[in-house]
């Protein structure tokens, strides 16, 4: 395969992940702002510096208003997280690619522009917003669907499933920083409980809160959700799970080109981390130190991956 | 009184029945419900977007992929009409490589006085980098698209033969997928010659002209200027019906003698590259040194043996408009037989008694660039304005040379599906051909052009024509 293909994979991947992630956070954001609408600045500040865009955010825009925020995240081509941006350009990947991917999974990702190219044509309304964050979830889960359904399991299947996590990994972790001082003020008090709608708004912007009910037994505490997010390896959002499968994807690789690159080294010792930190060691040593650590540790990996599968020379 | 209609159709032979190889279609027609094949059309074009069947216009950005009008009507061809065609294409393509051949070897067919010498040396299609290398296969255009109109029920004439990189076959076989999966019961009813093999038999025939260099297997890969190419669709589409890489030039670069591609288990050796980028961006070492698209060094390997390129650099010599009107000439002095297919007669503007007559008749004739192409920078007399034949008028008179002139040919029309039924558009045809060592493959059928707009001649998809579906029926 070229290593052109395989970064075009890589990345159609992450940011198919990407819009549905951005997509998750908007939905978070919004529930919480009907709910409680005098925390509301403070949520959509937040779900802003989740998708790493709260500076760009600021310099087009003075004042942190619902309705702008929601069009920045969904429709405006200008923010590269936005669900548009990151749709078309998976789209564009997609077309870089066309060879390396099945009709299916290329008539998916092409569906899924046009769908949304029309459907975000216009800002959408409040009452609309719930019917479109929908569209895009159910989009993004048929093109998984046609990626499992079509694709062979070879190393072009590798690529895409490394770049899925690794944008997975990075979004869930991402959540959690941001959301860290949620958590954190009652660590102290183990099974004391939380603020039922900020934990709430976690686990929905991870897809997790039904989950996480029948896990915990309907008992949420802070130690809990962190734990549920960072190792529960049964999560497929945990940042355990997702490391696993690029591990695992990688070792595809390494067996299939019958070559170890340092990547293999980088995954190995991340996972390995993983695995032998305790949530209680998390929180004795802060949650945001850990985290800060992990994304600079896959940060470091994506780019190793790059460069060892010579995505672009 | 009124003017007998001056164009020959192809389904009812200026009749009131259909012609013979439209019959059974005709009947299947009749049977069929307006609307419902009206919503089919509709259907057509939802299902060339999923696919990505687009092309992209130039100097407009990504919003803009455009689809080629696709109509559902057939254009049919007998099998007899075809076996005569594919008879008279051959022995066109057969002395094209050789004239090919000659023209970068001995130059006999100057010698002989049959073309002016000054028409090849200072001729820009030209390549001296050619001059005294053998192809692998001697092979020089792996990929020629005849372009075919019909006047008659007998009579056909090339307009012109594409020598370069013909494009459009993706579109050959996506408008018979169509048609197959909107009517299958046409399928079963009226036996059509398959084309869905071309993938198969082009890397055949590219594998079939591996270069000295290759051991054993062949690797075969298409070189695209990339995803912002007008054609991007059908290089991506051939690639992968090929089953082979699709490369940008930064995929590739000289490593000991050979081209090689950047894959994910380090580089490795192409044998054969069939590049969809022009001989001037082929290599900016060699070429055009601003070059983006190309390989720096790849004519060095090429002459070295160490690829194929597919086509061969320098073939534009012999698809040039300006020798275009000796084409009877080549194909007698190299096959020793009279040309089968017929030529459009032409003027060559740098005549000076030519380019008297052309500037008397320019109201009826149809005068084209000499190196253009896509039907830009092309007068059609009958429909041009007083202004437009005023200012084609002058741009004549200052630079001859770079015209030809031909008459308005009355091309024959085939019905396309309109709001008010059938209606008679003008066509026409481009078969593609594929050329090895050892034989020469036609794909029964083509690309058939239609100009939608009524009374049109211009059928260039840049100028707002569609495609339809091409058969050719079983005997």
């Amino acid at each position: 395969m070229l290593g052109k293909t395989a970064g075009g994979l890589f990345w159609m991947f992450r940011y198919l992940e990407r819009s549905e992630n951005t997509a998750r956070l908007i939905d978070a954001g919004f529930r919480i702002a009907l709910t409680r609408p005098d925390g509301a600045d403070d949520e959509w500040a937040s779900v802003l510096q989740t998708a790493g865009v709260a500076d760009l955010y600021r310099s087009r825009h003075d004042e942190l208003d619902a309705a702008r925020v929601i069009d920045f995240l969904l429709r405006d081509t200008s923010n590269p997280s936005s669900v548009m941006s990151a749709i078309a350009a998976a789209r564009q990947n997609a077309r870089l690619v066309r060879t390396a991917i099945t009709r299916e999974v290329w008539e998916a990702v092409n569906d899924t522009y046009m769908i949304l190219k029309q459907a975000l044509a216009r800002p959408v309304a409040p009452r609309n917003l719930p019917g479109s964050l929908a569209m895009i979830r159910q989009q993004s889960a048929l093109v998984r669907g046609a990626l499992h359904g079509t694709m062979l399991r070879n190393d072009v299947f590798d690529f895409c499933r490394i770049g899925t996590y690794l944008e997975r990994a990075d979004n869930t972790a991402r959540i959690l920083d941001v959301k860290y001082y949620v958590l954190l003020p009652s660590i102290s008090q183990i099974g004391s409980s939380l603020d039922n709608v900020q934990w709430e708004t976690i686990l929905r912007s991870v897809a997790g809160q039904r989950a996480y009910r029948w896990i915990s037994g309907g008992e949420s505490s802070p130690i809990g959700i962190a734990d549920f997010l960072l190792f529960d390896g049964r999560m497929p959002r945990s940042l355990r799970f997702s490391v696993g499968k690029i591990a695992t994807n990688l070792s595809y690789l390494e067996r299939e080109y019958d070559h170890r690159h340092h990547c293999h080294d980088l995954v190995e010792a991340l996972s390995g981390r993983l695995n032998q930190t305790t949530i209680e060691h998390v929180f004795e040593e802060g949650l945001h130190e850990f985290i800060v650590d992990f994304l600079a540790d896959l940060g470091q990996l994506g780019a190793q991956i790059d460069r060892d599968y010579r995505f672009q020379g | 009184m009124t003017k007998r209609p001056t164009f020959f159709d192809e389904m009812t032979g200026n009749t009131d029945g259909a012609r013979r190889p439209y019959q059974p279609y005709e009947a299947w027609f009749r049977s069929e419900d307006l609307r419902e094949l009206r919503k089919k059309s509709i259907e057509a074009e939802r299902f060339f977007r999923r696919t990505g069947i687009t092309f992209n216009v130039y100097g407009q950005d990504e919003a803009d992929e455009r689809l080629i009008p696709f109509d559902i009507v057939p254009r049919i061809i007998s099998g007899r009409e075809w076996a005569r065609l594919t008879k008279g294409i051959e022995q066109r393509v057969r002395a094209i490589n050789a004239f090919l051949y000659d023209i970068y070897h001995r130059q006999e067919i100057l010698r002989a006085g049959r073309v002016p010498a000054e028409l090849i040396s200072r001729n820009e299609a030209f390549l001296p980098q050619m001059i005294g290398m053998p192809p692998p296969g001697n092979v020089y255009t792996h990929i020629v698209g005849v372009d075919l109109v019909r006047t008659d029920e007998d009579e056909f004439y090339v307009l012109e033969d594409n020598a370069r990189t013909p494009s459009g076959v993706s579109y050959m076989l996506e408008n018979r997928e169509t048609m197959l999966q909107m009517f299958p019961e046409l399928f079963s009813r009226i036996k059509v010659r398959e084309v869905k093999d071309y993938p198969v038999q082009l890397r055949r025939s590219l594998a079939a002209c591996a270069p000295p260099a290759a051991n054993g297997g062949c690797t075969v890969a298409v070189l695209t200027p990339g995803i912002h190419n007008s054609a991007y669709f059908e290089h991506a589409f051939l690639a992968d019906h090929m089953g082979v890489q699709l490369v940008e030039g930064s995929d590739l670069r000289v490593i000991d003698g050979r081209i090689a591609m950047r894959t994910t288990r380090g580089y490795q050796p192409i044998d054969v590259l069939y590049r969809r980028v022009d001989d001037d961006f082929l290599d900016p070492l060699n070429f055009n040194p601003d070059s983006m698209l190309g390989v720096p060094g790849i004519m060095d390997v090429y002459r070295a043996g160490g690829i194929t390129i597919a086509n061969a650099p320098g073939t534009g010599i012999a698809d040039d408009k300006a020798i275009y009107s000796y084409m009877p000439d080549i194909v007698e002095f190299y096959t020793g037989e009279k040309a089968i297919l017929k030529n459009v007669p032409t003027w060559r503007c740098s005549e000076p008694d030519a380019l008297a007559y052309v500037l008397d008749n320019l109201s009826d004739l149809v005068v084209k660039e000499v190196h253009g192409s896509g039907g830009y920078g092309m007068l059609v007399g009958p429909a041009a304005s007083k202004k437009e034949l005023a200012t084609f008028r002058a741009k004549l008179e200052s630079k001859p040379g770079n015209y030809i002139a031909q008459p308005t040919l009355a091309l024959s029309t085939v019905p396309i599906l309109t709001q008010k039924g059938l209606a008679p558009r003008h066509v026409d045809l481009r078969p593609f051909v594929l050329v090895s060592p050892d034989r020469i493959n036609i794909t029964p059928g083509g690309l058939t052009r239609v100009a939608l707009k009524k009374g049109s001649l211009v059928v260039n998809s840049s100028q707002g024509g569609g495609t339809k579906d091409t058969w050719v029926l079983e005997e």
